[in-house]
């Protein structure tokens, strides 16, 4: 039975007619039309779907739509502002922490989720927090490096 | 289909609208017909390159891209056309891939500058990580002299570019950034013609950077805009072109940034599986619950009469297409099916079962090798010590983070399908065939993919997705699951590798046997002095389905003898440095064992109790490697911990030193998985672990401490680099482990359950 779900995304509140058994990443991926979280897994063992939930990372396969009514989502799309990349987003970027980037979106939401609660994360607190993401092509020292740099841009004034 | 061979995936779907009835009495008609297509006459026979696996499933035909489209199609500007005539590349494909040896000229890529500048340039290699989308509009960039922002790489839309036979082989540096380099060093001689014309000066007086020709005597220039505008010019040109010598580069050979990175950082990039169509519908396959189960019913009834969903039963195939997920997994629920399943086989007898020779044939995995030189029992003889050992490879999965995905849609019977593929070409020439369709009637569409490693060089997404598809009138995406990825794709073949060896307590090298069952040929040729020596490749049935994974056999084969050698010269109280470096014969190898050796400080110092260091090395590809490793034990819980790894690795002259390092980096943490954990499991002909809960992949904590030193040779033809760096790794951490604890691990994975010492 499809019900009508307010869904709070990137700032902007939007209802969405589905059934609220869906994953959260479908609706964001078919409905809402933000592909930038991935699927990978479907149980929550990759961390390509990422999107924080007020503030927290959270996987998007194994989370239900209907647990998310009135919660406040944030996926890759909506850290770019005003054209200004998130320092991480920058960071990923300067230190090539790609490669072929499917796994970048989620890795990028779970490391932004980080650094608000810990903005000055040693390696090992970053290998820790990422440890349940992913990456298949194997940059883990760089994205490891990103994180740091990130973090120390953003004390130097970056968001 | 045995599962074993490697045959155009899955269906060939019946003709018209047949199927539509048999579809209404909910049985099989059993009539399917097996598509075990590959032209009889396109059996590779003796190709030394690629390996012959990977050109399995060429396409019949190649259609070249007819260059009056193309300047119909693009409008204003310049066009250059490289073609290759002649050249060895060109003989070699035209002999190995349909081309039956006469194809007069054959586009390799063509390059557009357009009325503003920007320049296009359009081939037929696919990004899939390895950052092949970078190092060619660097190669663009240097010889057109030209910003990189202007340079726009169209890759792999098999509408637009030229046949390519695929994305494999570490070919694309090695072969296409020349022609890449060819198109660009044309059309900047080409641009300094309009401008000496445009100027009337002599094209000896100009020069070209920026994007722009300058005449520094009179200080006038013409922007490459300026010089494409108001022209329709196309100039053709063969492989013959002069380039930028290495001396000169200012951009080959330098770090560049990945082209598309903000793309990706901010999600904007659409693979495959993002791609949205109008009225687009999800699609699901109803799967067999074992390999070889094939279909007895289907009761689809319940499922039709679902609202907005499509349901196709075509023989073998049955599938849905539903206005969302969650609608398509439902309508598949409801799909009642009942399966006959043949004995099948299990992991407890696969080894014993590579042991079957013969079962090859076509499909068979024995590739290249077979040096027979002296005697074995000879040097046997000869020997102080004789060695002799068996290594098993097991069945990984190349687990590409982004599964199996296409969309497909269906306009006036021309087929149009986004596809995660290595081989567009490829997978076009299986959906003609599958559809009974000419291939100028489909286009396959290749986004920068989400990985590959070898393990996407086919199109089972973009078969079902467009058979769906063509049902439902609409277009659909289907997505395979984690659990299909792991099931139904293909698996990096398992061997078995016997090695018999002798050695003197000189250290002299007397006799080397080696036998690989299954796996294949790929580095099986020792790189060190051996009067007598046997290598042989054998043909196995495989028991599940097989193809090409990063660097194929030679992760198996440099494993098998790297550990070997480690013990011979433990047998002759010889350092396996030193071992090494007595016996090897050739040049490269020694410069990146010396160089690994180097940096990882070898022979400095003794290693902590319950660490040990290893080295091994290696060569693949025209590219050379070393790895050393530094493992520590935890004799409690039997904990195998890699805490350091240093590669050194030589590919001639270096492209890009950024992406160059990021892909050794990437290679290795990927051999790290192979080398201790990873192993698929199936029993009665089901994958056991085939989700990521139970099928473990390097993660974070499995970190070391990375070191690469690359060995930049100018003076060298740049090789590829996304394979050979990962095939040290294993016996590097074997001989690690070995030197720790004194125990030999011949099984890859080495430590699946820890080690118990």
């Amino acid at each position: 039975m499809s019900q009508t779900i307010e869904l709070r995304v990137n700032g902007a509140n939007r209802p969405v007619d589905v059934e609220a058994a869906e994953s959260l990443l479908n609706v964001l991926r078919d409905v809402r039309h933000l592909t930038g979280a991935k699927y990978g897994c479907g149980e929550g063992q990759c961390g390509a779907c990422t999107v924080l939930i007020d503030g927290r990372a959270t996987r998007s396969c194994i989370t239900s739509v209907g647990d998310c009514q009135g919660k406040s989502i944030t996926t890759i799309e909506g850290l770019e502002q005003d054209g200004n990349l998130h320092p991480l987003q920058t960071a990923f970027i300067e230190c090539d922490a790609m490669q072929c980037g499917y796994c970048t979106p989620g890795m990028i939401m779970s490391g932004v989720a980080l650094l608000e609660r810990n903005p000055d994360p040693t390696a090992e607190d970053v290998t820790r927090s990422l440890g349940g993401n992913i990456c298949r092509c194997g940059t883990y020292a760089r994205i490891v490096q990103a994180v740091c740099q990130a973090a120390a841009a953003r004390k130097g004034g970056g968001r | 289909m045995t599962r074993g061979e490697f045959s155009v995936f899955g269906f060939q779907f019946s003709a018209g609208e047949a199927q539509e009835d048999e579809r209404a009495t909910g049985t099989a008609s059993g009539a399917v017909e097996e598509s075990d297509s590959v032209a009889p006459d396109l059996a590779l026979d003796g190709l030394d390159e690629p390996e012959r696996y990977e050109l399995h499933e060429a396409p019949r035909y190649q259609f070249q891209l007819d260059r009056r489209d193309v300047l119909k199609t693009i409008g204003g500007g310049i066009v250059v056309f490289l073609v290759l005539r002649d050249s060895p590349a060109q003989a070699q494909r035209g002999r190995g891939l349909g081309g039956r040896g006469n194809v007069p000229q054959e586009l390799a890529a063509w390059l557009h500058v357009d009325e503003e500048g920007t320049i296009e340039v359009y081939c037929g290699k696919t990004e899939i990580g390895q950052n092949v989308r970078t190092s060619l509009s660097q190669a663009v960039t240097e010889e057109l002299r030209v910003p990189m922002e202007s340079v726009r790489m169209v890759l792999a839309d098999t509408d637009l570019v030229p046949f390519d036979a695929g994305t494999f082989g570490s070919r694309s540096t090695p072969a296409m950034l020349p022609q890449i380099r060819r198109v660009g060093a044309a059309a900047r001689e080409m641009l300094i013609d309009l401008a000496a014309e445009a100027l009337e000066v002599g094209r000896s007086t100009l020069t070209a950077a920026d994007g722009i020709v300058r005449h520094s005597a009179s200080g006038r220039s013409l922007t490459y805009a300026e010089l494409a505008r108001d022209k329709k010019l196309t100039k053709t040109v063969a492989a013959n072109v002069a380039l930028t010598p290495p001396a000169q580069w200012k951009v080959i050979g330098k770090p560049a940034l990945k082209v598309n990175a903000r793309d990706i950082v901010t999600g904007r990039h659409q693979y495959s599986s993002d791609v949205i169509r109008p009225g687009m519908l999800h699609g699901k396959v109803l799967r067999p619950p074992s390999m070889n189960a094939k279909l007895v019913s289907a009761d689809v009834e319940k499922a039709r009469s679902m609202d907005g969903v499509s349901v196709v039963r075509d023989g073998e195939f049955v599938g849905v297409a539903a206005p969302s997920q969650h609608a398509a997994e439902q309508a598949l629920d409801a799909i009642g099916a009942e399966w006959t399943s043949p004995r099948e086989s299990s992991v407890a007898t696969l080894y014993d079962d590579l042991k079957i020779e013969g079962g090859g044939g076509r499909g068979g995995f024995g590739g290249r090798g077979g040096q027979n030189t002296g005697s074995i029992d000879d040097g046997l003889a000869a020997a102080d010590h004789k060695l002799s050992a068996t290594y098993t490879i097991a069945y990984i999965a190349h687990t590409p983070l982004e599964p199996r995905a296409a969309v497909a849609e269906w306009n006036d019977g021309k087929l149009t399908v986004w596809t995660g593929t290595q081989r567009p070409f490829g997978v076009r020439g299986d959906l003609a065939q599958a559809f009974g369709i000419g291939q100028e009637r489909v286009r396959v569409i290749v986004p920068d993919t989400g990985s590959g490693y070898g393990g996407k060089h086919t199109g089972e997404a973009a078969i079902e997705a467009a058979r769906l598809a063509k049902s439902a009138g609409k277009p659909v995406k289907l997505v395979w699951s984690r659990e299909e990825e792991f099931t139904w794709a293909y698996f990096r073949p398992a061997g078995v590798i016997e090695v018999n060896a002798g050695v003197r307590n000189d250290g002299t090298i007397t006799a080397w046997e080696f036998h690989n069952y299954n796996s294949g040929g790929s580095a099986i040729e020792a790189p060190y002095r051996v009067a007598n020596v046997r290598t042989a490749t054998h043909n196995s049935r495989s028991p599940l389905r097989q193809g090409s994974y990063r660097a194929l056999a030679s992760t198996a084969n440099v494993f098998a003898r790297e550990c070997h050698i480690d013990d011979l010269a433990h047998a002759a109280n010889i350092d396996p440095l030193e071992f090494r470096l007595k016996n090897l014969r050739d040049a490269g190898v020694r410069a990146v064992v010396e160089a690994a050796a180097k940096k990882f400080g070898w022979g400095d110092s003794k290693p902590p109790a319950d660490h040990g260091y290893g080295i091994a090395g290696g060569t693949e590809k025209g590219s050379c490697v070393a790895t050393c490793a530094e493992v520590a034990i935890d004799r409690a819980d039997g904990t195998v911990r890699v805490v350091r790894l240093v590669t050194a690795f030589e590919c001639g002259a270096v492209v890009n030193p950024l992406h160059l390092e990021n892909q050794v980096e990437g290679a290795v943490m990927m051999g790290l998985g192979g080398a201790l954990f990873e192993h698929i499991e199936y029993t009665d002909g089901v994958i056991t672990n085939a989700r990521l809960s139970d099928y473990r992949v390097p993660r974070f904590s499995d970190l070391p401490k990375l070191e690469t030193v690359l060995l930049d040779r100018k003076d060298l033809p740049s090789a590829g680099a996304g394979e050979t760096p990962i095939v040290a790794v294993a016996p590097a951490i074997g001989n690690a482990i070995f030197n720790a604890v004194g125990v030999r691990l011949c099984s890859l994975p080495m430590v699946p359950e820890g080690l118990k010492v």
